[in-house]
């Protein structure tokens, strides 16, 4: 479904991504891990064209995103759904606004359609009655859970989540990762994990795939990553640092 | 040595690019997309009602002051009852605008590059283009047109409480003869300086919109970015009024008198 080819991004003095490639299936659950700053997200910006590559293909169902105008890009993006980091719910607008933000926008669905697609889809994220509150109102978890249902009112071919879990307790975490696997499989959704949680990792991911020095290092099932013998990726995974080289 | 100012050359013709397509796209979309009816009243309601105070109290002391300096030269030449002419026509043509242009872009350009810019910092922009939505149509063409709008409005609200302030300290406070005063205001005032007033603050609030908004949306990380782009998104809008104010009046002046 999305295929990523050669792609390549320099900021500054920095090539961040130097000739990632890498295949999303559909339907599949697929995290991305690597160090932080090693170019996760700039990785994910790229496949849903918010960033565009020096270099480099992003095939989505064949066609090549990468060098299409933004209002081109606005048609390719409604088969993708998106959990910021922050959430980055809008301030302004009230959880129930910003839920509904695509389908007041589309014109032809009703108030009570939409209120009704609202109600499941914040019932889906566990967070019923929610709807006339404001995102300052809400703890870090909860806006995420808001993040979530806004990106999955829409039915989104693919659902893209990056870093779900951090600045979150572990226990919130948890409730996050389970999240995850529901909607996944409650909307038979591609799943594009991004994050450097190891438990998370184990949690929603089937593959996983590292990104390393600005390449796709290895992939394989969570299970062999935990188990691998290379050290680059055996050092990520518990979480080891290397003296010789530079951690922060 | 040489390497700065061909940066210095580079940044400011890349902002420009930047701005031109901005402004090529606020054109697009305002000929390819429809305009939400609900973001442009909001808007309207923030530039239009919420400005009222700051230009009502600049129109009016503006006049008052414009009155009782003019009335001081004027006095020692008799020409008192030429007052409220002076006041009026450099209130509609070039005062009313220019003022309320300059209150109107500390106001609101100011909000606007603030908005935007936090927006940019906190990712909402991103999950805007995300959820298939061009920011140019719902950010910047709403408040592109609303303050159109309101500016060209709120300049003739400015205008008449400045000539209504400037008859009330000439007449009741100077002793200005009213009667002659309201002949000669009308006399010297013709409706091409009403149309040159018009003209300009249509074109002031789409330069206090388009810089705020184009600061708002390429500013940079953090509060500072924020921060830098509140400043000049305030600095450069009163700059651009400044300046284009004195090549309308030229321009407008010999097209006007076609008419």
């Amino acid at each position: 479904m999305i295929k990523v080819r050669q792609l390549r991004k320099r900021f500054g003095d920095q090539q961040v991504l130097d000739g990632v490639d890498l295949t999303i299936e559909k339907g599949e659950s697929l995290v991305i891990i690597g160090r932080s700053g090693g170019g996760k997200s700039v990785l994910l910006k790229h496949i849903v064209g918010l960033t565009p590559p020096d270099s480099g293909q992003v095939l989505v169902d064949g066609q090549d995103i990468a060098h299409l105008n933004e209002r081109a890009l606005l048609a390719v993006r409604r088969k993708f759904g998106m959990l910021f980091q922050s959430a980055a719910l809008f301030d302004s607008l009230t959880v129930e606004e910003n839920i509904a933000f695509v389908l007041s926008r589309e014109r032809n669905h009703t108030p009570e359609e939409i209120s009704r697609r609202v109600a499941e889809a914040l019932e889906m994220v566990e967070m019923p009655g929610v709807q006339k509150k404001k995102p300052a109102e809400l703890s870090g978890g909860m806006r995420k859970r808001v993040g979530l249902a806004r990106a999955i009112i829409y039915r989104p071919e693919v659902v893209f989540y990056d870093e779900p879990t951090t600045g979150l307790d572990p226990v919130v975490s948890d409730s996050i990762d389970k999240l995850i696997v529901r909607v996944c499989e409650r909307l038979k959704v591609t799943t594009v994990v991004i994050t450097h949680d190891m438990r998370s990792m184990q949690a929603v991911g089937r593959r996983v795939a590292m990104l390393h020095h600005g390449r796709i290092y290895t992939s394989g099932t969570p299970v062999e990553l935990m188990a691998s013998a290379d050290p680059v990726v055996s050092r990520f995974v518990r979480g080891i640092s290397d003296e010789k080289e530079h951690t922060f | 040595m040489t390497e700065v100012p061909t940066n210095v050359i580079q940044r400011v013709l890349s902002g420009l690019g930047r701005f031109s397509l901005m402004v090529a796209e606020v054109l697009r979309s305002l000929t390819t997309q429809r305009l939400s009816g609900r973001d442009l009243v909001d808007q309207l309601h923030f530039i239009g009602v919420k400005s009222q105070m700051v230009v009502l109290v600049t129109g009016a002391f503006t006049g008052m002051v414009l009155c009782a300096q003019t009335y001081f030269q004027f006095h020692k030449v008799k020409m008192d009852t030429a007052t409220l002419a002076v006041v009026s026509v450099s209130m509609c043509g070039e005062l009313g605008p220019v003022l309320t242009a300059l209150m109107v872009a500390g106001r609101v350009g100011a909000s606007m590059a603030a908005q935007l810019g936090t927006m940019r910092v906190t990712e909402q922009i991103d999950a805007l283009r995300t959820l298939a939505t061009h920011p140019i149509d719902y950010l910047v063409v709403p408040r592109v047109v609303a303050t159109m709008i309101a500016v060209p409005l709120l300049t003739a609200e400015s205008i008449a409480v400045g000539i209504l302030a400037a008859y009330l300290v000439g007449v009741h406070l100077l002793q200005i003869d009213p009667g002659y005063s309201l002949v000669n205001m009308q006399r010297f005032t013709d409706h091409r300086d009403v149309l040159m007033g018009f003209i300009k603050s249509f074109i002031f609030g789409g330069i206090i919109a388009t810089t705020g908004c184009y600061k708002g949306i390429h500013c940079g990380q953090g509060a500072e970015g924020v921060g830098h782009a509140t400043t000049e998104a305030v600095v450069y809008a009163s700059i651009a009024i400044l300046i284009s104010n004195f090549f309308l009046t030229l321009l407008l002046t010999r097209l006007l008198a076609l008419i």
